[in-house]
């Protein structure tokens, strides 16, 4: 390992910008003659428009242009389309409604595009959008799963039963079988909370069109600018792709939240082409809030049949999840197919079965957030084994190991379509378990409990699956995009290497960790390497970053790309040192003939590609640039343990987290400080989740967790440092053997620290707390214990 | 009704005509295209909009322009000196305490003032001082140690 | 915001004149509640005058058994304040859990107290020292101060100069933070002065800052926790919302009420 090559912790190269102030963020960015846009949004959850009335706001001062959905339609745009298909059990579709930019006749949720006005300021764009008059007529707000399905009002006239799609998979006979032979049954009922991503940088984007050409700009906070791309230019504005170009600037963080093609988008490149100006529109936070896609909102039965050794014979899951007022881009893929597919996790299970009915309701749309559709399976599961555990007398140790996928038995085929290549459960919980000093627990609970305190030790053993993914796999199961990625590594004359990837970073320091990846290969310099990310303009196609995809994904493909460099590089050098191709070696930048002293710097070959006077030209072009487009075989599977203790003062319910252990398997590192930081970032928002986050909305369908006044926002006073370790097991199929880490940390969290309250307070009878388990909770929690005690 | 406002940023002599109501992070963000002070949030929380005026951190987002009419304003545009960076800067590359980099200008600016008050800050203190400090990106563990190294190259260590 | 005209003046007289001669005037002290509620549109005043350049009303003294605080003297200032700490601890603890430090840089006594925000600190601090607001009017006791939720004394005009504090016997502040906003879901503040006990409960009541009688009788015969512990409060007249019922509140009271006597000494 060199000390800039793979597995070397590199300090990052994006870090002089942002910490001189010289990030270059949407919001950052100006264009010359720029106008503002201002979205009037819906205070109602659900209603009619009666009347529509931007006559005043038109005239008002500094005003330029109002539109609304009318004047989309007259212009034949169209909805923002979903990019994935799912079936219901008899294989007819989803119902698809539409998902238009601005409404036309009907609203739908708090916050849904009325109408936008396009002024001088954003300030004028803001009064001027108050002086528009909107007659609505209120209809019933279907807030609750069960509601919604159970008859009442309807969120879209074209899906019955507020239903999406009313999915499946496994084999529910057998599974029925399966019970029968039970020893035990253990049953839960959980819900997986819905969750605000709130990444720190609010959702900005500005439209731009030169007249001159006839080509549309459109800078965006996007994880995906070539998604945005296809999405919008094809399906929504009807502008072929060579004359639209989606740059993704610095990102201030995504988690999810910032893949889906927004109205604002469309609305603002739409309006530039319209207006021959720029348009641009930045999102307060409290808009943030109504518009930024939610996430998880699954309401989960779920029962184990175990036999009398406590191995699981048999898993039977009914999830109801949430999809919102609307379909957003991936959102029926997340409680199907990153949901139920992770349903054996690391378990032996044999047979599962599972069903999922995705719901209509008048909140905000919830797709992908950090996990998605893992976190919920990971959730669902560890909550369970722990309370089998509980039933059944065994230890949580002994319940996980009895029921462990072993070591040795991969590649491992799960009843739920998923194959996992590697993987050593056994290892990262022995590690994890000799991190939080598992065996000194006992001493440290009595000495809790002589101060009053409660506390609890909860486990967690998480498999996901990401690097997101083999295209024909996904196009089978509805996906309307491939997931591949791409890579074009150009070598200039001069020995410097320019990669252009198809992923994005925003936070998880690709220009560094891909730098490292050509540095180790070719030899180069670090400093003179550079990647370029975030422009369609610059880079040939890319499907974007999420689902932990970069690394194994676009990672795979710069190394193809990257070989393939080395390749004709070395049939160059062949030639310049007079020798055969097999007898050249190539090793820290330097091509030699073996067994000689004949040797060439990589920096030379490069320049004889661009200056090829002794070059092969029978049978080698000139130049020293190759792309590469990778498609996965297979998704990755990261896995691992997440063990947490917290003290518990059952005076007022407050709760601390003492301890925080997480061991995870990503495969091969390519640069541990870099994952260190996205397991710490993934298990900040995991307890955020378990203890302080949740949206809640009112009787009327208003968001109540609307700001950070209501929704609470994990701070540094309320975590401990983490302990984070791995063991890697290497991906069987991608060459650097790596799994992809952002999310594991959101995954493998809320189950240990649920699991550790549940064990801090089962004494006290509390056998069950929801997410998030607040003080208030957790005291009413322990005074119900005690009721029902004390009524014994 | 239009003010006249001048006020020194990071050593420049600086003026413009604003609003009563213009903040100081759009006198900052568009009147002087200084985009480093960023803003995150509506309800004065986040932090990402911290400056030091008059050797005093505070969130720019909650303070008017005219109020900080010759004042001393220093944002994290000011702190290196060309390519050296200020040692908490430093260390906050050194520990890997930025992902993103949106809430990182607020956080060091917001980390210096602490240190300026107290040199030798323990795990807790730093944590308490970062509630008006929102990440999250980084869970804050890196931010910490950052800062943890920060402070002890701020008092020469 | 809704714009509006500004005033920057050197003194109490001068602000009183701009606030007379505008059409809907507002005071800004630290402008920590102010500017957040403009950027809202919650409010829209014609003109606001800025007291941040009246240096008169910044400062603390010490004078025998007495602390005076200075209307815009910063919660900061207050918490690392010598003089406070010497006299009265609670004070600058209490001082130094308001908001966050960037927060305790700008916000100002004079702004809380003539705000009297129902989730605010230095209300319950107020009346559980039995302080006394100063104004450019009159002096009036905090007893008579705080009138209702968001609500005060003061006359239209009437502004705050300074606040001061008997120094107690023993006293302390415990808070159960909102863990969003940070504001007191519940505060007590318990002090024994020379006149009685106090036990002033903010961030739980309806209508603001209440005292619970039963505790300050049960305190003045025994100052322990357990003389209180099995007081409850009714949970009628609580606030209750998504991070706290009224009856988690009311049991809260009684534990932070416990806490400060323990802490009290």
């Amino acid at each position: 390992m060199t000390a800039t090559g793979i597995g070397a912790a590199v300090k990052r190269v994006e870090d002089f910008r942002f910490l001189t102030g010289r990030g270059n963020y949407t919001d950052d960015i100006n264009r010359p003659g720029q106008s503002y846009a201002w979205i009037l949004r819906s205070p109602h959850a659900h209603a009619q428009i009666k009347k529509l009335d931007t006559s005043k706001a038109a005239a008002a001062p500094g005003v330029i242009a109002v539109f609304t959905g009318k004047d989309l339609e007259a212009d034949g745009i169209g909805g923002l389309p979903c990019g994935w298909q799912v079936n219901n059990k008899d294989e007819s579709p989803m119902a698809e409604p539409a998902h238009p930019a601005l409404v036309t006749d009907k609203v739908r949720h708090v916050g849904d595009q009325v109408a936008v006005v396009i002024a001088e300021s954003k300030d004028e764009a803001r009064v001027a959008a108050e002086l528009i008059t909107v007659d609505y007529a209120p209809l019933p707000a279907v807030l609750d799963m069960n509601a919604a399905i159970g008859g009442g009002a309807l969120v879209h006239d074209d899906a019955p039963d507020n239903t999406c799609y009313d999915w499946h998979i496994g084999d529910a006979a057998a599974v029925d079988d399966a019970f029968k032979k039970a020893a035990h049954v253990t049953q839960i009922d959980i819900v997986n909370n819905r969750l605000v991503p709130n990444a720190m940088e609010p959702r900005a984007a500005i439209g731009d069109f030169d007249s001159a050409t006839g080509d549309y700009t459109l800078f965006t906070t996007s994880q995906n600018p070539h998604v945005i791309r296809l999405l919008m230019g094809a399906f929504v504005l009807n502008i072929p792709e060579h004359k639209l170009r989606v740059i993704a600037p610095d990102v201030g963080g995504g988690f999810g939240s910032k893949i889906y093609h927004y109205a604002e988008e469309a609305i603002v490149t739409w309006a530039a082409g319209k207006l021959r100006r720029p348009v641009k529109w930045t999102a307060e936070r409290s808009e943030s809030f109504i518009t930024d896609c939610h996430g998880r909102d699954h309401a989960t039965s779920a029962e184990l049949a175990l036999d009398k050794d406590g191995k699981f014979l048999a898993l039977r899951v009914a999830t109801k999840a949430n999809m919102g007022a609307y379909l957003s881009t991936f959102a029926p893929c997340v409680p199907t197919y990153l949901y139920a597919t992770l349903l054996a996790g690391v378990y032996t299970t044999p047979q599962i079965y599972c069903e999922v009915r995705a719901v209509f309701t008048n909140t905000v749309p919830v797709d992908a957030y950090r996990g998605a559709g893992r976190p919920e399976a990971s959730y669902l599961l560890e909550r369970l084994v722990d309370r089998a555990a509980r039933e059944t007398g065994l230890s949580q140790v002994e319940i996980r190991e009895r029921n462990f996928i072993a070591a040795d038995a991969f590649p491992y085929q799960t009843p739920v379509a998923l194959a996992y290549d590697s993987g050593d459960y056994g290892a990262t919980l022995e590690q994890a378990l000799t991190a939080i000093g598992h065996d000194k627990f006992e001493a440290r609970k009595k000495k809790s409990a002589k101060a009053g305190k409660r506390r609890g030790i909860g486990f967690s053993t998480y498999i996901e699956a990401c690097g997101i993914a083999p295209s024909a796999v996904v196009g089978s199961l509805g996906a309307r995009a491939g997931l591949f990625e791409s890579a074009e590594v150009r070598v200039h004359p001069t020995g410097s290497v320019t990669v252009f990837t198809g992923s994005h970073s925003h936070g998880q320091g690709h220009e560094t960790t891909f730098a490292q990846l050509i540095s180790d290969t070719l030899g180069v310099e670090f400093e003179n390497i550079d990647i370029v990310h975030g422009d369609t303009g610059r880079i040939a196609y890319g499907m974007g970053t999420y689902g932990s995809r970069s690394l194994a994904v676009g990672g795979e493909a710069i190394m193809r790309a990257t070989n393939r460099i080395v390749d004709k590089a070395r049939k160059i050098a062949a030639h310049m040192l007079e020798a055969s191709e097999e007898d050249i070696e190539f090793k820290d930048g330097t091509f030699t003939v073996s067994g000689t002293d004949k040797a060439l710097s990589f920096g030379e070959v490069a320049l004889s590609a661009y200056v090829p006077h002794n070059f092969p030209h029978e049978t080698l072009e000139p130049g020293l640039d190759e792309t590469a487009f990778y498609d996965p075989a297979n998704f990755t599977f990261p896995g691992g343990c997440h063990i947490c203790e917290v003290e518990i003062d059952p005076d007022t319910g407050e709760i601390k987290i003492a301890d925080f252990v997480a061991v995870d398997d990503v495969g091969r590192v390519v640069n541990p400080m870099i994952v260190e930081g996205q397991v710490h970032g993934g298990v900040a928002q995991g307890i955020g989740q378990a203890l302080l986050e949740g949206c809640v909305y009112d009787d009327s369908g208003q968001l109540v967790t609307g700001s950070y006044m209501d929704y609470t926002m994990p701070r540094a006073d309320n975590l401990p440092s983490f302990k984070v370790g791995n063991h890697a097991t290497l991906c069987a199929h991608n060459s650097l053997g790596v799994k992809g880490c952002g999310e594991v940390g959101a995954i493998g969290s809320p189950p240990a620290v649920i699991n550790a309250i549940v064990d801090a307070l089962w004494d006290d009878g509390v056998h069950d707390i929801s997410m998030p388990a607040t003080p208030e909770k957790i005291w009413q929690a322990i005074q119900a214990g005690q009721r029902a005690a004390a009524a014994e | 009704m239009s003010y006249a406002v001048s006020m020194t940023v990071n050593g420049k002599s600086v003026s413009g005509d604003v609003e009563g109501r213009t903040l100081l992070v759009q006198f900052l963000r568009e009147h002087l295209r200084m985009t480093g002070t960023h803003v995150g949030c509506d309800t004065s929380q986040c932090g990402a909009c911290v400056v030091h005026v008059n050797g005093t951190s505070l969130k720019s987002c909650t303070m008017l322009a005219v109020q900080a009419e010759g004042a001393d304003v220093t944002t994290i545009e000011g702190l290196a000196n060309g390519d050296e960076l200020h040692p908490m800067q430093a260390a906050f590359r050194e520990h890997h305490g930025l992902q993103c980099g949106f809430c990182t200008p607020g956080m060091v600016m917001s980390a210096i003032d602490l240190v300026n008050e107290n040199p030798d800050p323990s795990e807790t203190e730093i944590r308490e001082w970062l509630e008006g400090n929102l990440c999250r990106c980084t869970g804050y563990h890196n931010i910490v140690k950052s800062i943890e190294a920060g402070a002890k190259a701020m008092r020469g260590g | 915001m809704y714009d509006f005209n500004y005033h920057r003046v050197g003194s109490t007289d001068e602000a009183a004149e701009k606030l007379k001669a505008a059409e809907d005037g507002t005071l800004v002290a630290g402008g920590m509640t102010l500017i957040p509620t403009l950027k809202q549109r919650l409010a829209s005043p014609t003109d606001m005058v800025d007291l941040g350049g009246v240096s008169d009303l910044v400062g603390i003294s010490v004078d025998g058994d007495t602390v005076t605080i200075g209307a815009m003297t910063t919660h900061g200032a207050v918490a690392g304040s010598s003089d406070v700490r010497g006299a009265i601890p609670a004070l600058a603890d209490l001082a130094g859990e308001i908001g966050d430090a960037q927060v305790r840089h700008r916000g100002t006594i004079g702004g809380s107290v003539a705000n009297n925000d129902p989730a605010a600190d230095y209300p319950a601090a107020c009346i559980g020292l039995g302080a006394t607001i100063v104004t450019t009017a009159r002096e009036i006791a905090a007893d008579d101060f705080f009138t209702g939720l968001f609500d005060t004394a003061l006359d239209e005009g009437e502004i705050i100069t300074a606040v001061r504090f008997p120094k107690p016997k023993r006293a302390a502040y415990m808070k159960f933070p909102n863990p969003a906003s940070r504001y007191a879901l519940v505060g007590v503040f318990v002090a024994e002065a020379n006149d009685g006990m106090r036990v002033a409960v903010t961030g739980a009541g309806e209508d603001g800052v209440f005292c619970v009688a039963e505790m300050e009788s049960a305190l003045s015969k025994n100052f322990t926790p357990d003389a209180i512990a099995d007081i409850a409060v009714p949970d009628g007249g609580l606030n209750s919302d998504i991070h706290a019922s009224a009856e988690y509140r009311a049991h809260l009271i009684t534990v932070m009420a416990k806490r400060a006597v323990a802490a009290a000494g």
